[in-house]
């Protein structure tokens, strides 16, 4: 039964092979096998929302999915996030200035997750921005700093991904 | 320019926002994986441990009878009232709560300890379970603990002269009964630590998920009788603890034990499930209140019935004292009162152990004043504010009928400030617009002291055995002109290294980014008691300041001398030693330097740059006004927090950005206790929400923007100037929700009493009422 | 919380899957989304022994937008529904509902089949079926049976698939243009399951009801159709008296169970008040639909 399977993952563009039980899921294999303990497990059953991954560029609970599922598929974790010369990521840099954080445990599923929702949609509202927020929990913030630094971000990805103005 | 004051984003967050935090569990790799077999009945004898046999390698199974030689826990409070409960690492002869460790499985990953752990079965001859405080408080009532007939582990009682006399005089009585039911801290990291064996030496170096490390590092030792100079406690980046990771659990002695048994390094990450089921809980009192009023409000005496479920045992260190005499020596919070009397129990129960949770008792006791104060307006037809005006102190300092001495605040004057904000005259229109179509608005004021900051004499009023309270810190600036301070504090999350390096970049003339701090590595700070009970600003931060100080000092001697100028014409700045009023300089880090590579140079110092400062404040009161607005739907029950002001008087503020972040956090789990939050037990004592899908810890959804508002009393008791704020928010937004509901459901004559008020409760008693008037 | 250990079987297709399922029909489990059955496993609630992965069975995935019907594949993902699948009333209601499931991440990977194939009573995709006569494929090696909403959902988490089938495709009769449409839950948190619902449909001539359909959801062992109450809805006018009254029949028709987010008399009554919501705000739309 405690057959072990050896499979690729492509995480934050690099190549990582491992060999894992199927019982393994996405956020152990990332932390244990790939090394990449950014990504937190705050209940491992799809509530508090800190091992939010993205897979395919969808935001996802990489609790509630098997690496043996992923085979294939390209994973995005908070340690892709920042440019390779240490550049922080708007989001990021929002959640910075806006003290967005304070123990840090769960900031890393809602980086995640606020990336994935603002690359399907980059115009949210400010309603659609609490619905979605209220994905996950902090237990340090009151959310308010969160809701701010992601309305921030998303301001500040809208301005860089449309071309500056001719004056 | 100062660094103290400005709203510096945190020098902690750039890790954290990358992924590169280092909790407890980002060091397992490698290491064996713990789990823990618990007891699934809440009370009975353990006849026996049935082990299955064990194949796989690595794989070890231990219980009780292999922990031969290791202690119990055992928290102790010198007074004649405190009943002793010794809580044993694992279960021996019997269980009390379910949940309790009762044998440890090791296997090479957390799913084969696991699988291994679900094989082994305890033989439990089940007793009667008690839960309440009516099964515990019961004629005759079966004993959890042997040691403890009647099951009060502790009481405080005092009966002022002319209590009574009050009473009889009184103009109106008011009284109450209140309950908070059972909640969690619930840190989004459960505990957890890592046992890690070093074969050379014999140590062990505990990475832990934990507040306080030195206190961790004194109890192991004690446990398991060995010397602390074999451990090393190592409070990494700790995910939240909000009290719950204060106290020495089994759990980690069973981790410590393991490690130095299997000379392995070993490691326990709790779940959720466990954290909910194993870790402390909180809250769960019933206050039962009656006050006396003159005919213009002024409040006569006050005399309550206190009831606090201390759950399995006594956590250690602070005992299980910690809520019941907190609410018997503060429950008159920031009124005057001449005549108290009040009986405060700790009851103990076959529930899981309780423990300090931010706020400790003072949630239910402002709710328990705060009702009073707006039910006896109403009874004498006053204003909700002009009743609190005619009882909150306003001559400082102040000592409360238990002897507490306030130092300076603002209570009357923050209460005043929250109201305009609040545009009261406009909400009382609103409100009635609101009704007149069918919708149910409430306005509810909370005004409440936050004791903070308090060194070893409040502790040892309290008569603990262990008497916390000091910092010592070590400051040093490197031959580079950088600075390290070591401290005894633990922050998991506050951002108290940030406000610390504003601090001393300030007395020292350089950059909070030029100051690192280092925390909660019992090898590498002093001594200390960690971050709790809103003390590290005030205490840690005092003994930085000073630390700093000694050290600047030093610098100005020592500039002095090459500036050929008298020590107090040096000013330190921008990272130059400058004579004041003239336009020679030198760099800080070349006085450092030189201190260190050319001490032969200066004949009256000793070489190098380390200074050490030791801090044991009385303690300060901060204090704040709360208002919130919600909307109660009486169909649904459902209650909605519209707004919510606080106004906070800290004293001078160090990071009004980090002390806003403490304020809104803390308001968010007080909202979480008010209305959302609350751990249950059926009547077997099995716990029914093990899961964050069953707990209802609030979402962004559920909490508004929180509207923050600052005074700035500066009072004498702190060197810093500042006062503590961690738990503000939490100890007062809950009698601000309950008010507002309570408000919102007037024209129903209906009363709230219960936390958290879920829309099944306010619901059921809106139908209540109408029944009652059918 | 790890889950006990089994064997992953990965099919290629649907032929393979079905046979996946008829040889592992005793310990086997289907995993489509895993959003519910995975937090199960982490728990050791649920253990199966082997569990087929359907989730990447492309034939499965994606909505039909049929003149007369929506059919949709069982592997439809809840996130597909945040914009209409197709003009009109039966689009719109969908988009209402999914907003109510659970929260983001979740809608990205869990399945519309993976809900109902779950029946748990309190899930809003099983009430969209049972209130709006939604047919089931259910599949198996060489055969394949259509089996009504009302007959899938045998109870708690329990239905009339067979441990050799596969749930394939979901068709849902369209709605007519001119049908309002409400959608009403109350929970303690968002994206919590509710406490209860309500879904409706009205379809008014002037002010009059010519035809109703009324769910309840989170309210009894399975989601409701309420008859009864659709008709005597008919012919009534579309007024708070008449939905107040539809209210006080479900309350007299329901017998919910308590559990520690509410007692069962709060869940009767709340079931009651939400379905007043959901008429109001179904006439409201209805009116909107017929002034267009």
């Amino acid at each position: 039964m405690s057959d072990r399977h050896d499979i690729t993952l492509r995480v934050n563009g690099a190549t990582h092979h491992v060999n894992v039980e199927p019982r393994y899921s996405l956020a152990d294999t990332l932390r244990d096998a790939c090394g990449l303990t950014g990504t937190h497990l705050g209940c491992e059953h799809g509530v508090c929302g800190a091992c939010t991954v993205l897979i395919d560029g969808r935001a996802t609970r990489s609790c509630l999915v098997f690496a043996v599922q992923v085979e294939g598929s390209e994973i995005e974790t908070v340690e892709g996030l920042a440019e390779p010369d240490g550049t922080l990521h708007p989001l990021q840099q929002a959640f910075w200035e806006h003290h967005g954080l304070q123990c840090g445990f769960c900031t890393p599923g809602f980086l995640m997750l606020a990336l994935g929702a603002l690359r399907e949609n980059p115009d949210m509202d400010d309603e659609e921005l609490r619905d979605l927020i209220a994905s996950n929990l902090c237990r340090c913030t009151g959310y308010q700093n969160i809701l701010t630094a992601v309305r921030a971000a998303a301001d500040m990805m809208r301005a860089k991904a449309q071309p500056a103005p001719n004056p | 320019m100062s660094w103290v004051g400005r709203r510096l984003p945190r020098l902690e967050d750039p890790a954290l926002l990358t992924g590169q935090g280092r909790f407890v569990a980002d060091r397992a790799e490698g290491a064996l994986a713990m789990a823990f077999v618990r007891s699934p009945l809440a009370a009975g004898t353990l006849t026996e441990i049935e082990v299955p046999p064990i194949e796989a390698p690595d794989s070890f199974v231990f219980t009780a009878a292999d922990l031969a030689g290791v202690g119990a826990i055992e928290a102790i409070l010198n007074r004649p009232d405190y009943k002793r409960v010794p809580q044993p690492i694992l279960a021996r002869n019997r269980v009390v709560f379910a949940g309790q460790p009762v044998a440890i499985a090791l296997a090479r990953s957390r799913a084969a300890a696991e699988d291994l752990a679900e094989q082994v079965f305890a033989d439990i001859e089940p007793d009667e379970p008690i839960l309440t405080f009516a099964d515990a408080l019961a004629d005759g009532a079966r004993a959890v603990h042997p040691e403890a007939p009647g099951n009060v582990l502790v009481e405080g009682q005092l009966r002022g002269e002319g209590v009574d006399a009050a009473f009889e005089g009184a103009a109106a009585i008011v009284d109450v009964e209140l309950r908070s039911e059972r909640q969690s801290a619930m840190p989004l990291e459960a505990r957890g630590g890592v046992a890690a064996f070093d074969a050379g030496s014999g140590r062990v170096t505990l990475y832990a998920s934990v507040q306080m490390p030195h206190m961790l590092r004194t109890g192991l030792a004690d446990v398991l009788g060995i010397p602390e100079s074999d451990l090393r406690v190592v409070a990494p980046d700790v995910g939240g603890g909000f009290g719950q990771k204060m106290s020495l659990f089994p759990e980690y002695v069973a981790l410590v034990w393991a490690a130095r048994h299997l000379k392995r390094n070993v490691a326990w990450i709790e779940d959720r499930r466990e954290n909910f089921l194993g870790a402390s809980h909180a809250r769960d009192q019933r206050f039962r209140a009656k006050a006396a009023f003159d005919s213009d409000g002024r409040i006569l005496a006050l005399d309550a019935d206190l009831l606090s479920n201390v759950g399995a045992f006594s956590c250690y260190p602070v005992t299980c004292g910690v809520e019941p005499l907190m609410a018997f020596a503060e429950l008159p919070g920031p009124y005057r009162i001449a005549h108290y009397a009040v009986r405060s129990r700790g009851v103990t129960t076959n529930t899981a152990m309780m423990a300090p949770y931010r706020g400790v008792s003072r949630p239910m006791l402002t709710l328990t004043m705060e009702q009073l104060m707006d039910r006896a307006a109403r009874q004498l037809g006053l204003d909700p504010l002009d009743i609190r005006r005619r009882n909150l102190i306003c001559e400082f300092p102040h000592t409360s009928p238990t002897g507490l001495v306030h130092d300076a605040g603002s209570y009357v004057e923050a209460m005043d400030a929250a109201a305009r904000v609040a545009d009261l005259e406009d909400f009382r229109q609103r409100q009635t617009r609101a009704r007149a179509a069918g919708r149910y608005l409430g306005v509810g004021v909370s005004v409440f002291s936050e004791r903070s900051g308090y060194g070893t004499p409040a502790f040892a009023a309290r008569m603990m055995e262990i008497v916390p309270g000091y910092e010592t810190v070590d400051c040093e600036m490197d031959p580079s002109g950088r600075v390290t301070l070591a401290i005894g504090a633990s922050p998991h999350g506050q951002g108290l290294k940030t406000a610390l390096a504003q601090l001393a970049a300030d007395r020292l003339g350089v950059t909070p980014e030029d100051v690192r701090v280092v925390s909660g590595d019992t090898d590498a700070t002093p001594y200390g008691w960690g971050t709790f009970a809103s003390r590290s600003m005030v205490i840690a931060g005092g003994a930085s300041q000073m630390a700093s100080d000694k050290v600047a000092d030093k610098l100005r001697i020592a500039a002095a001398q090459v500036l050929e100028c008298a020590p107090d014409d040096i000013e330190l700045g921008d990272g130059l030693a400058k004579v004041q009023g003239a336009n020679r300089t030198m760099r800080i880090a070349e006085i450092a330097r030189a201190l260190h590579h050319k001490s032969h140079l200066f004949a009256d110092l000793t070489a190098g740059l380390k200074e050490q400062a030791f801090y044991d404040p009385a303690g300060t009161f901060s204090n704040a006004c709360h208002i919130a607005e919600v909307e109660v739907e009486p169909a649904t029950g459902g209650v909605r927090v519209d707004r919510f002001i606080v106004v906070e008087d800290a004293g001078r503020l160090i990071n009004p950005l980090i002390a806003d972040g403490q304020i809104a956090g803390g308001v968010a789990q007080g909202i979480a206790n008010a209305l959302y939050e609350e751990l249950v037990y059926d009547e077997h004592g099995t716990l029914l929400t093990t899961s964050l899908a069953d707990y209802a810890v609030p979402t962004a959804f559920e909490i508004p923007p929180i509207d923050i508002h600052h005074m700035e009393t500066i009072s004498p008791a702190t060197v810093t100037k500042a006062k503590g704020l961690g738990e503000g928010g939490t100890i007062g937004a809950p009698a601000a929700v309950i008010g507002a509901i309570n408000d919102a459901l007037t024209p129903f004559a209906v009363a709230i009493n219960t936390m958290p008020a879920t829309p099944d409760r306010v619901w059921q008693a809106l139908r209540d009422a109408r029944d009652k008037a059918a | 919380m790890k889950p006990a250990a089994f064997a992953y079987l990965k099919p290629e297709n649907l032929a393979e899957a079905l046979q996946f399922v008829a040889d592992n029909a005793d310990d086997g489990k289907l995993l489509a989304g895993g959003q519910s059955l995975v937090p199960a496993m982490n728990f050791r609630l649920a253990r199966p022994e082997t569990l087929i992965d359907i989730s990447g069975l492309e034939a499965l995935d994606g909505v039909n937008d049929r003149p007369e019907a929506l059919s949709i594949g069982a592997l439809t993902r809840h996130a597909t529904f945040h914009k209409p699948v197709s003009d009109g009333a039966l689009g719109r209601l969908l988009v209402k509902v999914v907003g109510h499931i659970a929260h983001y991440p979740i809608r990205q990977r869990g399945t519309f089949g993976g809900s109902l194939c779950h029946a748990d009573p309190a899930a809003e995709w099983c009430l969209v079926a049972t209130a709006l006569d939604a047919t089931m494929r259910l599949e198996s090696s060489g055969d394949a049976r259509d089996v009504p909403a009302e007959a899938f959902f045998r109870g708690s988490f329990t239905t009339a698939l067979e441990p050799n089938e596969i749930l394939t495709r979901i068709t849902i009769p369209k709605l007519p243009d001119a049908t309002g449409t409400g959608f009403v839950e109350f929970a303690r948190r968002k994206g919590d399951f509710a406490l209860a619902m309500a879904l409706t449909t009205l379809h008014l001539e002037g002010n009059t009801i010519r035809s109703a359909r009324v769910g309840l959801g989170g309210v009894a062992d399975r989601a409701l159709r309420m008859t009864e109450i659709e008709a005597a809805l008919v012919g009534k006018p579309a007024t708070p008296e008449t939905f107040v009254t539809a209210g006080q029949m479900a309350r007299d028709q329901i017998s919910p169970r308590g559990d520690i987010h509410g007692s069962a008399e709060y869940r009767r009554d709340l079931g009651g008040a939400l379905l007043e919501r959901a008429l109001a705000e179904a006439a409201e739309e209805a009116r909107g639909a017929v002034s267009t």
